[in-house]
């Protein structure tokens, strides 16, 4: 990947809202370029959507998030695919790892009250074929998410006005 | 009160900035493009190693000359970045901040009948640190229609005899105009023939944005006649630490020297301790508020040029310095009125010296929405002008 291009990436990564136009004038490249290598990567899946980091604590609305811990058995020719990609299609499993370590698959889970994430654990999750034990740890606050601070004083440098 | 004052501090011309800093302080919701620093916070990698210093009790002073530790660590840096190969015992001097470095070397070198040739427009400190130190002062213009670069014709045509030290300041502030090798090497070769020291004050020289930044002192014969300048402000974003440091001939390092000591001792050791860190880990921090400086570089100069005002593109520093004579207003009504009517804050070109007239200084160092705000106001601003 050429330097030109990683800067390209790292401009949409951090905002997705600027036009091509906006794009290319600060990175000195044509419109037509940043176009075409937009809609390159959106058919290579590089870029995979385009949606806001949000902060939905500040909403007030109810929200839960629990990390889970899973042990599972391998299955033979599949590894753990097969139960990943099983896993994977429920609604409440926002993300899907496959972990080193004293377990195997880490989940992100969502809902709106611990006791819907507990039962989605305990009825829909642990009773899965291959999935030997779980531990659910409730999320208490996002300080960071995907590289954003969330949380606390913005660090705004209190500059002189006009300075030499 | 009998003016107590010597005669020297009090025919000393006033910054022209702090004239309208303390204009624009009176002000509210003004968008600033006056600011003359970075506007990352120091990378915290840094900030942190900084802290840690405390935390260990490294609150003592260090050696005047500053940490051996951190002059070895600058010795291999300007080695790397330049050829440039200095004795870290005795051919670098760590100073508060780089503005430090410029008294220090007028101190040194300038006695009463002394002259240094200073480019124009050029920071704000040469001329009067010059001044204090006894000397005289003569400016060298340069142009807009010449990039601002400082040429060969223009110093022969103000030269004397007493002339003593050259001041380069490249990538320049206010002007954004940058020296390659070419554009330095006549005025090697005039150093050369006339004898002179020259102050290259180099604190810019990471924000560059085409090619990569030549020191003047890597020029054949220009190492011993060079204090290379610069510091850690603009690089690392920690203008508030005040490191700085000057390297050259060893003999040269000890006459500054021998004023460092009795005048300040040594700089902050924190500061020291965050300074090594930056120069050993915030290589990949640098680079990422360079690129985000050159994308906002970008969007000014074609901001500035829809306007249509020329703008000649700026390839050091974090300023742009537009021509905004078309308006029909000087540089200092054009800051005043956009002050006013628009509420955004620029430096009027005329604070930096005469050959500033015409233009004004906007500082880049901002977030991109901040930026096209003040592109929308200025543009409303010119056009009413036009």
């Amino acid at each position: 990947m050429s330097p030109e291009d990683r800067q390209l990436l790292r401009l949409i990564e951090q905002d997705c809202r600027q036009t091509p136009e906006e794009l290319a004038l600060q990175t000195g490249l044509t419109v037509e370029y940043v176009k075409g290598r937009i809609r390159q990567w959106e058919e290579d899946k590089v870029i995979v959507q385009y949606r806001p980091l949000l902060n939905w604590e500040r909403t007030g609305e109810e929200k839960v998030a629990a990390i889970i811990e899973v042990r599972v058995l391998p299955q033979r020719g599949f590894g753990f695919d097969k139960i990943a990609k099983r896993i994977q299609k429920f609604p409440e499993v926002k993300t899907v790892y496959l972990m080193s370590g004293a377990y195997d698959l880490a989940l992100l889970i969502e809902g709106k009250t611990m006791q819907e994430v507990a039962l989605f654990v305990a009825e829909k999750l642990a009773p899965l074929e291959h999935v030997q034990s779980t531990a659910t740890h409730f999320v208490l606050r996002r300080y960071k998410a995907d590289g954003v601070e969330l949380l606390g004083d913005e660090e705004t440098p209190q500059r002189l006005v006009v300075s030499p | 009160m009998r003016n107590y004052l010597s005669p020297v501090v009090a025919n000393l011309p006033p910054s022209g900035i702090r004239k309208f800093f303390d204009l624009v302080s009176t002000m509210k919701n003004v968008i600033s493009l006056g600011v003359g620093e970075p506007d990352f916070v120091t990378p915290w990698t840094v900030r942190e190693s900084g802290i840690f210093s405390l935390e260990q009790g490294q609150t003592m002073y260090t050696s005047n000359a500053g940490l051996l530790e951190l002059r070895q660590e600058l010795a291999r840096h300007l080695e790397a970045k330049y050829g440039l190969r200095y004795n870290p015992h005795n051919e670098i001097l760590i100073t508060v901040g780089a503005s430090e470095a410029v008294d220090l070397v007028m101190r040194a070198l300038v006695s009463q009948g002394d002259t240094v040739l200073v480019p124009d427009p050029a920071y704000v400190s040469y001329g009067p640190c010059a001044l204090l130190a006894g000397g005289n002062v003569t400016y060298v213009p340069t142009r807009a229609s010449e990039d601002f670069r400082l040429r060969l014709a223009d110093l022969e045509a103000v030269y004397t005899p007493d002339a003593k030290v050259l001041v380069l300041a490249y990538p320049n502030n206010p002007t954004g105009a940058i020296m390659t090798r070419d554009d330095l090497l006549p005025i090697a070769k005039f150093v050369e023939e006339h004898d002179l020291l020259v102050m290259s004050d180099e604190i810019y020289s990471d924000l560059t944005y085409s090619g990569s930044h030549t020191s003047f002192a890597s020029l054949p014969g220009m190492r011993d006649r060079t204090l290379l300048v610069s510091g850690f402000s603009k690089s690392y974003a920690m203008t508030g630490w005040r490191v700085g440091y000057v390297a050259g001939h060893p003999d040269l390092i000890l006459g500054l020297t021998r004023i460092h000591q009795y005048t300040i001792l040594c700089a902050s050791i924190t500061a020291q301790m965050a300074a090594i860190e930056a120069l050993r880990s915030a290589e990949e921090a640098k680079q990422e508020m360079v690129a985000a400086y050159d994308r906002r570089r970008r969007l000014m100069v074609h901001g500035f040029r829809q306007m249509g005002l020329e703008c000649f593109e700026p390839l050091g520093a974090f300023y742009v310095f537009p021509d905004v004579s078309r308006t029909g207003l000087t540089s200092e009504e054009f800051a005043e009125q956009l002050l006013q009517e628009e509420k955004v804050a620029v430096v009027p070109g005329t604070a930096f010296g005469p050959s500033g007239e015409g233009h004004i200084r906007c500082s880049y160092a901002y977030s991109t929405e901040q930026l096209q705000e003040a592109l929308v106001r200025i543009g409303r601003f010119v056009r009413k002008r036009l």
